[in-house]
């Protein structure tokens, strides 16, 4: 089975390196700043418009496609707030379930069960709230071996979970119902409608469906998803920020020699707590997103199963790599929705496809850009020594 | 806790009762850590194997009722040897598939334990779908009694009746409850000679000490550590007939919260430490039950989370220390 796999890869390995070393010029065009933000731009507008397009092929026939695009876009969100604890600062989170939920109780509080909150004033505070939670778990644990801390947040998750079946004030086991959707935007008729196409004769036809613009009802889950969209660009932005900030190469100097990070004046316990709050509060706010769409939360609603498919979109995509945790994310929340008759092999199916990426592709689907480039120079040193035993 | 007081023997005597079998589960945890430094996440469902070996085996030998200890101990026996098989061979499997490439790459910690995540997926959904598993080798009519309804519980077919034995300070002490306790003593002990007193004993001690060292001095670590994941599934199997006769009901689920539980026993006593094992599952058993007592039943569960975050922030090597390696020659 080893053999067979490294044999795969030793043949195809060199040409895709062929194909890349021909794509080179295209790679180098695609590169210039003046050709590379148009065409984000245009990918931008393509992601808010999928949708109404309805594309052949990736659309879900079975199931509304813009819940099922609402979905993986918190799976996306959830991603990359996770990729921060585990991919940046190194730390096994599982019981990031927790956060969420945490963030999906806030506004099912403030909005419903003991107050009428509008969602977009209910959405800071559970940020807010995700936040302190964060950090009331981290402050503990974090100072516990690695290993252990996955087990510890484990623990936390399920805590929560019965916690708040047990505690009246959250609703008890029946949970939090009738949350109200978010505040329409823009006047009582909607600012303007927005047909749906549809694929039916293989050419693109109105389906008659239409989206009024910026009004969240309970029917359709456009307006959500436009919703989740946008934060996670924000989300993406602010990633960007911090990753390549004086933070971000304290968290990778954290996860990659504790010790040594610490030797040379990296406070890590902070930092780590940094990590930690901020993952916390980007789960906070697809919780309360997940709330505000479904409006119904109970406890059964975040299972540990949850903070399992979670770590498993991060770990398949590539802990390090935004854009591989945001694929392993689609991967895990979109495939099962597509392919519906499979959807109860989704669990086995993803502990198979765990053991195989750990076993033959460590980093993930998609590594980082610095650890690819750590993989390639420890081959090269190991290739110069074994020169230097030969000579 | 008027009613904790009330029932403090009753509560006692169940918590030991099951804090045995969480320290019979809670050796495959120490075991594997002892040797390898890793948490074997899917040491639980290697347990949730053997619940369902005995009720398969059960069901193929066609019994049912309820019988007494006495009655039912030869089927009882059969029911301990066909959970051991299984778990001794899901552990086996786990080791095989999930662990030797990753050990042997000496790949980083959480990668193996995300590895072992995977297997722990793999074995309970399989168990919970094993309804359509069978079916895809259209077999589903065969074994209709063995996976039908696979994702709800399955009952051992045969009851075990508790018949009371002897009254202690005023609660009626069962048989289950004594064979429970003295079966997971006797495993114990066996275990502790077996790790103290024979070649393969002094192996794992030796590779759990210094796998390099052990290795030049004769001792296959491929070898000890299969031998380790094999005792771990043997215990595992033995704690599972004992919860099956204490319980009489599984779920391709149940591996999960006993398997955090145990998990916690291990850490409690130590992790990496045999008698600690045992130590902290009887310790976490008391301690859930007199928790229960005084909160409410509801609030059983979050007593053994809450009591491992408070180990590991107080006394993060366990009550009695965590080495395999330095055991008692």
């Amino acid at each position: 089975m080893t053999t067979f796999v490294s044999t795969i890869t030793s043949r195809v390995r060199p040409a895709f390196a062929a194909i890349n070393a021909k794509l080179q010029p295209v790679w180098d065009f695609l590169g210039q700043k003046a050709v590379k933000v148009p065409l984000a731009t245009l990918g931008v507008l393509l992601l808010y418009a999928l949708p109404i397009l309805h594309l052949p092929l990736i659309n879900t026939e079975n199931s509304d496609f813009s819940g099922v695009l609402f979905t993986v876009g918190t799976y996306v969100l959830v991603a990359i707030g996770l990729n921060i604890v585990i991919g940046y600062a190194g730390l096994l989170d599982l019981g990031y379930v927790g956060f969420y939920a945490v963030g999906a109780y806030t506004v099912g509080v403030m909005t419903s069960e003991h107050a009428t909150w509008p969602f977009f004033l209910a959405l800071p505070l559970a940020v807010v709230v995700t936040m302190i939670s964060g950090v009331m778990l981290g402050a503990p644990t974090l100072r516990v071996r690695g290993d252990y801390l996955a087990i510890v947040t484990m623990g936390f998750g399920e805590i929560i979970r019965i916690v708040a079946r047990n505690t009246q004030w959250l609703g008890g086991a029946g949970g939090i119902n009738s949350i109200p959707s978010p505040p329409d935007i823009g006047p009582e008729e909607g600012l303007f409608k927005i047909p749906h196409l549809s694929w039916e004769y293989g050419y693109p036809t109105l389906s008659g469906r239409e989206t009024t613009f910026l009004h969240f009802g309970v029917l359709d889950a456009t307006p959500y998803f436009w919703m989740v969209l946008t934060t996670i660009i924000i989300v993406i932005f602010a990633d960007r920020l911090i990753k390549n900030s004086r933070v971000g190469r304290n968290w990778e100097a954290t996860r990659e020699d504790e010790d040594v990070a610490e030797l040379m004046g990296v406070p890590t316990f902070r930092f780590k707590l940094l990590a930690f709050a901020l993952g916390a509060c980007i789960g906070g706010i697809a919780g309360s997103m997940y709330a505000t769409r479904i409006g119904f939360i109970n406890p059964p609603s975040f299972p540990l199963m949850l903070s399992l498919l979670f770590v498993a979109a991060v770990v398949i995509g590539g802990a390090g790599n935004r854009w591989g945790a945001i694929l392993g994310a689609i991967i895990v929340a979109y495939l099962p929705e597509r392919f519906r008759e499979f959807a109860d092999w989704r669990l086995f199916v993803f502990g198979i496809v765990l053991i195989a990426i750990v076993s033959f592709r460590t980093q993930g689907l998609f590594p980082g850009r610095a650890k690819r480039k750590a993989l390639e120079a420890e081959k090269e040193a190991e290739m110069l020594e074994e020169e230097v035993e030969n000579a | 806790m008027e009613f904790l007081l009330n029932n403090f023997t009753e509560l006692t005597i169940t918590g030991l009762v099951l804090g045995s079998v969480y320290a019979l589960v809670a050796l495959g945890y120490t075991l594997v850590y002892g040797v390898l430094q890793l948490i074997n996440f899917a040491h639980s469902e290697v347990f949730m194997w053997g619940t369902y070996g005995v009720v398969w085996i059960l069901m193929m030998l066609g019994v049912s009722g309820s019988a007494t200890i006495g009655e039912a101990a030869g089927f009882l026996v059969i029911a301990l040897i066909a959970a051991v098989l299984l778990s001794g061979g899901t552990a086996l499997l786990v080791e095989r598939v999930a662990y030797r490439r990753l050990v042997r790459q000496k790949a980083p910690t959480y990668i193996i334990l995300i590895s072992a995540i995977g297997a722990s997926f793999v074995l309970s959904e399989a168990m919970g779908l094993r309804e359509k598993i069978v079916g895809l080798f259209g077999l589903q009519q065969v074994l209709a009694p063995y996976v039908q309804n696979s994702r709800n519980t399955s009952i051992m077919p045969l009851e075990i009746k508790p018949q009371r034995v002897f009254e202690f300070a005023g609660y009626n002490v069962k048989d289950t409850e004594v064979l429970i306790i003295v079966s997971a003593l006797i495993m114990m002990l066996v275990l502790d000679l077996f790790i103290r007193r024979t070649t393969f004993g002094r192996q794992i001690r030796a590779v759990a000490q210094d796998p390099e060292a052990a290795s030049l001095m004769g001792a296959n670590s491929t070898n000890v550590v299969r031998l380790t994941f094999l005792i771990g599934g043997i215990m595992a199997g033995v704690a599972a007939t004992l919860y099956m006769i204490k319980v009489g009901a599984t779920g391709f689920n149940v591996g999960f919260v006993l398997g955090v539980k145990a998990f916690t026993a291990a850490v409690l006593g130590g992790i990496g430490n045999l008698r600690g094992a045992l130590l902290g599952g009887l310790l976490l058993g008391i301690a859930e039950n007199y928790a229960s007592g005084i909160l409410g039943s509801e609030w059983r569960d979050v007593t053994a989370f809450a009591l491992l975050v408070l180990v590991l922030l107080v006394r993060p090597s366990g009550l009695l220390g965590e080495t395999l390696g330095r055991a008692r020659a």
